[in-house]
């Protein structure tokens, strides 16, 4: 079963992380995944941009409407996504609760994927 | 343990903003507002451990900080004695009933509020800063000090003087309108481009010191406009710090001489912070209503889309010049918009540009560092030595006086052969 794991947490807190925090941080994150990475069951991680890059589109009406900001002001914002191949909730459960020893602090929400395609893009400009 | 007075550390930091400025709205006085909060951060340290975090600290903060500075005046009036921790505890439940109450659009302006305060306009532009640091940011005097290269004691006067100040002023509580609101968002927004510049001016030895402060003027904005979504001016003032700031580790060589932007090491430049800032732009142009901030973004963002210094496109650098010269005429734009020119048109056109500026610039590092390169460019070696010379002469720092330095070295050494030769 393919599980999204969705992470949440708050991006003023997060991106207040001095240089060396946020490099620990990586570095932990890095190795939490190395498991699951060397097993062929890791799947696309994404980091996002804080919220105040986001844009939402409404279109729930014509023509749609553009707003600034993310969909819904929350406490604890979406700041990134792992997608991972496991055999169970538990797994996949242990896995975040991996990613979350290295990187205490706010929630991952664990999702099942209905549909999944992983598309061919490189990560491009992005690739650091 | 240690993690988690790192997490802790980070939490108080990221709510200091939202609760120092809720604070300020109940006792309506910036001694009281930051005494309220720092106890309640005591409170913190010694219950979030053992109870782990609440769930909106921010306002986990206010309460605690309004009930002991409630109870304190108290004491101070009625010799009250301090009722003792269990009274205080329970606070998850009532913290989630105050946090609902505590809207967004309070905490907007209240946080907007504390920023103004800081930029009262009898205050000079450092001790702004200072205070906004203090204040808001929460760096420790010793922290601000070191960055403003001054002495632990003299920061402390400084600041205690502009509290003082601010202290007599009067502070506007009421809920703002929207001009007004307008308003102090352009004056807070260029008090947090100060705090920038601050940073991205230090050089040398100063720097490890003073770079920090780039980092605080971009969490700052990220605050503003997070408060403030739609605002594009804001967005292009997130923008505009964050392509200047991701160009600092190749900015300097190794003995500290300035590399000029057509020299930089361009796989030293953070990608990240550049494609923040382009995302941003993009966001803000979609509003059709330009700034001032918004086209000096567009500007670096040309620059940082440019894999190398040729790629530049100078023809849209100088249009976007000529839009900020209308938005906010001033030589030291028109100075800027040479350099575009003569790229585009020949360093002859570039000097004609900015022959009538000599007056208003005579003072001007740049502007003699600018003539000389042009004066250079066409062969002039005399007349770009004596503005060299010049600009030697009013440079700022020992970086700006070495990279002139290395320009007259390098006249020297080419025209020492010529000499021989005649």
């Amino acid at each position: 079963m393919l599980y999204a794991v969705l992470c949440y947490n708050s991006e003023e807190t997060v991106f207040s992380w001095s240089k060396q925090e946020e490099e620990a941080a990586m570095t932990r994150l890095i190795a939490a995944q190395e498991k699951m990475a060397k097993a062929g069951r890791l799947g696309p991680v994404a980091r996002l941009m804080p919220t105040t890059a986001a844009t939402t589109l409404r279109k729930d009406r014509e023509p749609p409407l553009v707003i600034d900001g993310p969909f819904a002001e929350t406490k604890e914002q979406l700041l990134g996504f792992y997608v991972v191949d496991c055999d169970s909730l538990d797994d996949a459960l242990d896995f975040a609760k991996e990613l979350g020893k290295a990187n205490p602090g706010g929630s991952y929400e664990i999702r099942p994927l209905l549909q999944f395609r992983p598309g061919d893009l490189k990560s491009g400009t992005l690739k650091q | 343990m240690n993690d988690d007075i790192a997490w802790i550390d980070a939490a108080l930091t990221s709510a200091r903003p939202r609760a120092v400025s809720a604070l300020l709205r109940y006792f309506r006085d910036l001694d009281s507002a930051e005494e309220a909060f720092q106890n309640a951060c005591l409170k913190a340290l010694d219950t979030w451990p053992r109870n782990g975090p609440p769930r909106d600290p921010a306002a986990w903060l206010i309460m605690v900080g309004r009930n002991v500075g409630i109870d304190a005046a108290r004491r101070q009036s009625r010799q009250q004695p301090l009722p003792d921790d269990d009274a205080l505890s329970d606070l998850s439940d009532a913290e989630s009933a105050i946090a609902d109450r505590l809207d967004e659009s309070q905490y907007r302006d209240d946080i907007l509020r504390l920023l103004f305060i800081c930029c009262h306009p009898e205050l000079p532009e450092t001790q702004q800063i200072a205070l906004a640091l203090r204040i808001v940011s929460g760096l420790s005097v010793a922290q601000i000090a070191r960055a403003f290269l001054v002495g632990e004691s003299a920061m402390e006067q400084r600041i205690t003087r502009a509290k003082a100040r601010i202290a007599k002023a009067d502070v506007p509580f009421e809920t703002p309108g929207a001009p007004e609101r307008a308003e102090r968002l352009g004056i807070v927004a260029r008090m947090i481009y100060l705090v920038f510049n601050e940073g991205y001016s230090a050089t040398g030895g100063d720097l490890p010191l003073r770079a920090p402060l780039c980092d605080e003027a971009i969490r700052l904005a990220r605050l503003l406009l997070r408060l403030f979504q739609n605002e594009p001016e804001i967005m292009g003032l997130l923008a505009l710090m964050l392509l200047q700031h991701a160009r600092s580790a190749a900015r300097f060589d190794e003995n500290g001489a300035i590399i000029l932007l057509a020299d930089q090491d361009r796989t030293l430049w953070k990608q990240p912070m550049i494609a923040e800032g382009l995302a941003l732009i993009d966001k803000a142009l979609r509003h059709r209503r330009p700034g001032p901030y918004q086209v000096q973004a567009a500007i670096a963002a040309l620059h940082a889309r440019a894999k190398r210094p040729e790629d530049t496109d100078w023809g849209e650098i100088d249009l976007l010049y000529a839009t900020l010269e209308r938005l906010m005429p001033s030589p030291v734009v028109t100075l800027n918009r040479a350099v575009a020119v003569s790229k585009l048109h020949g360093p002859e056109a570039a000097l004609a540009m900015i022959e009538p500026l000599a007056t208003d610039l005579s003072g001007y590092f740049y502007f003699f560092g600018v003539k000389g390169a042009m004066f250079l460019e066409l062969g002039r070696d005399e007349d770009a030595r004596v503005a060299f010379d010049r600009a030697i002469a009013l440079a700022n720092n020992a970086a700006e006086a070495a990279h002139i330095r290395a320009q007259l070295d390098r006249l020297q050494k080419d025209s020492a052969p010529a000499a021989k030769k005649v």
